[in-house]
């Protein structure tokens, strides 16, 4: 082979290789979705997502862990959005540069880091042992806001950072304060992208199992929860029971359940999606 | 000191022995001038020679490159606006800034203008209204968007938005405007109107510019400060400052002479 044969079959294998890996990835998601579809499908309907369980997990259906996964998600939001998004707003507009402000970034990505198993404990250990909360929607969804508020924190310092600098002088050369700013000018421009990225992360947390385990979520509950105080069932768990707990339990029930919370899920990403899209429109510069 | 003069015509800029120091770098050192009311004083010299520095000076917005230190005084109608008491914020209203490339919120262009007087508290819709009118009237822009008011900033052309960057900077009835080579990214037509809009409204405001332009600096300027730094390792320094027909004519320093014949920079 003379060099520039080499030099060509080198190049065709590097477009083989790069492009099979990418066709992997999208063949691997497709299949995961679509098994998941297949297997979940026969399980759904009205009464599956209207009913509670029944004759010891084998039948009915999942209303309850619905509402479960929805309050503990609901009350994620509430803690991990304003605290994460002050917190963004700390580090990107006002932290000095310096050690301190490394010492926070650092921090922040370590909790990122932090295997979810060891917030199950943390949150065991802290809501509901030491601050007496008890197994509860409040312990679980504190403890997911520990989970979600990295991702939350980084989103919105991205999203602020996208945000020209020129707009912010403007706004200062003005008279304006950094306050106002910030609330004026920085944050609306910044909105979509916030809200795209801590939706993305409270996705994450509907779908986690192990901070629960400890702290919100229970095997079978008769009533819905009726206070913060109240533990509930959760979809993750559930599917969890189903697959490991349960004998004899048919199919159709653990797969409906996978499919709707892979579908909640994937319909919370696909909404951000659209949202930030048409906000873009509006907004450019 | 305040004389009934001074009280009517306001704007003035006294700058003695101003030096800027960004963290152990010092960027400009000994600047002494005068900026006089109602007039329109251009900053010229070579690329890094700290004109923009020393604008951001004026309206204190090297402030919030956080380690940015400001040495000499600088007086405002004889009173020092980097003393411990005076408040930037307030500064800001009394001096305002026209940026080099047009950068309108994203926004409506009556919400652009309105910024600023919102800003200090001016909520009554009819006052707004006349606030923005004014303004943008005033920036020579009034005709061309009155019909449009709630359109979309970005909407208008990179000459109009700059014009509408003016209308917002004069919307808080500032004493002088910094403008930092405000049409260098403009076509001749709309460099033409800023330039225009620059000499009218020297009737009223103090206008200090900085530009790469020279014969912008000869065609607007009443004043021109030409500052110059000969090395890295040295502070830039005012070269001279004078009357602007007099400095293009008759300068006074060889350097000046060999700046605005083009022979550098």
């Amino acid at each position: 082979m003379t060099r520039v044969q080499r030099a060509r079959f080198i190049q065709t294998l590097a477009v083989g290789i790069t492009g099979a890996a990418a066709v992997f990835i999208i063949a691997a998601a497709l299949f995961l979705l679509v098994y998941i579809v297949v297997r979940g499908l026969p399980g759904i309907s009205w009464a599956f997502l209207t009913e509670s369980p029944s004759g010891q997990m084998k039948e009915g259906g999942i209303y309850p862990v619905i509402v479960g996964t929805l309050y503990l998600i609901a009350f994620t939001a509430l803690f991990s959005l304003p605290v994460g998004v002050a917190a963004g707003i700390y580090l990107s507009e006002y932290a000095a540069r310096g050690p301190a402000t490394r010492a926070i970034r650092l921090a922040i990505s370590n909790m990122a880091g932090v295997p979810s198993i060891v917030y199950g404990l943390f949150g065991l250990a802290l809501f509901v042992i030491l601050l007496d909360f008890g197994k509860s929607i409040l312990a679980g969804a504190l403890t997911l806001a520990c989970l979600t508020m990295p991702v939350i924190i980084t989103a919105t310092e991205e999203a602020l950072r996208q945000i020209p600098s020129d707009l912010r002088q403007a706004s200062l050369a003005l008279g304006a304060t950094r306050w106002r700013t910030i609330y004026r000018i920085v944050l609306p421009a910044a909105g979509p992208g916030i809200v795209t990225g801590s939706i993305l992360g409270l996705s994450r947390a509907a779908g986690e199992t192990a901070p629960i385990l400890f702290t919100a979520a229970v095997y079978y509950k008769r009533q819905l929860p009726d206070s913060i105080f109240s533990d509930v069932m959760a979809l993750p768990y559930h599917i969890y029971i189903l697959a490991t707990q349960v004998t004899g339990r048919p199919d159709d029930i653990i797969w409906g359940t996978a499919l709707v919370l892979v579908a909640g899920v994937t319909l919370l990403s696909v909404l951000a999606a659209a949202w930030r899209s048409r906000q873009r429109r509006k907004v450019r510069w | 000191m305040v004389t009934e003069n001074q009280q009517t015509i306001r704007g003035s800029f006294e700058l003695k022995d101003v030096s800027v120091t960004y963290g152990v770098e010092t960027a400009i050192a000994g600047v002494s001038m005068d900026i006089p009311p109602n007039a329109v004083t251009a900053l010229i010299g070579p690329s890094g020679c700290g004109k923009s520095t020393l604008l951001r000076c004026l309206n204190r917005m090297n402030d919030e490159l956080g380690n940015a230190t400001v040495g000499g005084r600088i007086l405002l109608d004889g009173v020092d606006v980097y003393a411990k008491e005076y408040d930037p914020v307030e500064l800001r209203t009394k001096v305002g800034q026209v940026f080099q490339k047009p950068n309108p919120f994203p926004m409506t262009i009556y919400d652009n203008v309105a910024y600023g007087p919102r800003t200090q508290g001016i909520r009554k819709r009819a006052q707004l209204d006349e606030v923005v009118e004014r303004s943008l009237t005033r920036s020579a822009l009034w005709g061309e968007v009155k019909k449009d008011l709630k359109k979309h900033a970005f909407e208008l052309s990179g000459g109009q938005q700059q014009r509408l960057c003016i209308a917002r900077a004069l919307a808080t009835e500032p004493e002088v405007v910094l403008m930092d080579e405000p049409a260098s990214s403009l076509d001749p037509i709309s460099t033409q109107q800023i330039e225009d809009t620059i000499a009218e409204l020297k009737e009223n405001v103090t206008i200090v510019i900085v530009t790469h332009n020279m014969q912008q600096a000869a065609r607007i300027s009443d004043l021109t400060a030409f500052m110059l730094r000969e090395t890295m390792e040295a502070p830039a320094f005012l070269v001279e400052v004078g009357e602007t027909r007099a400095m293009f004519t008759n300068p006074g320093d060889k350097r000046t002479e060999a700046y605005i014949t083009g022979r550098f920079g």
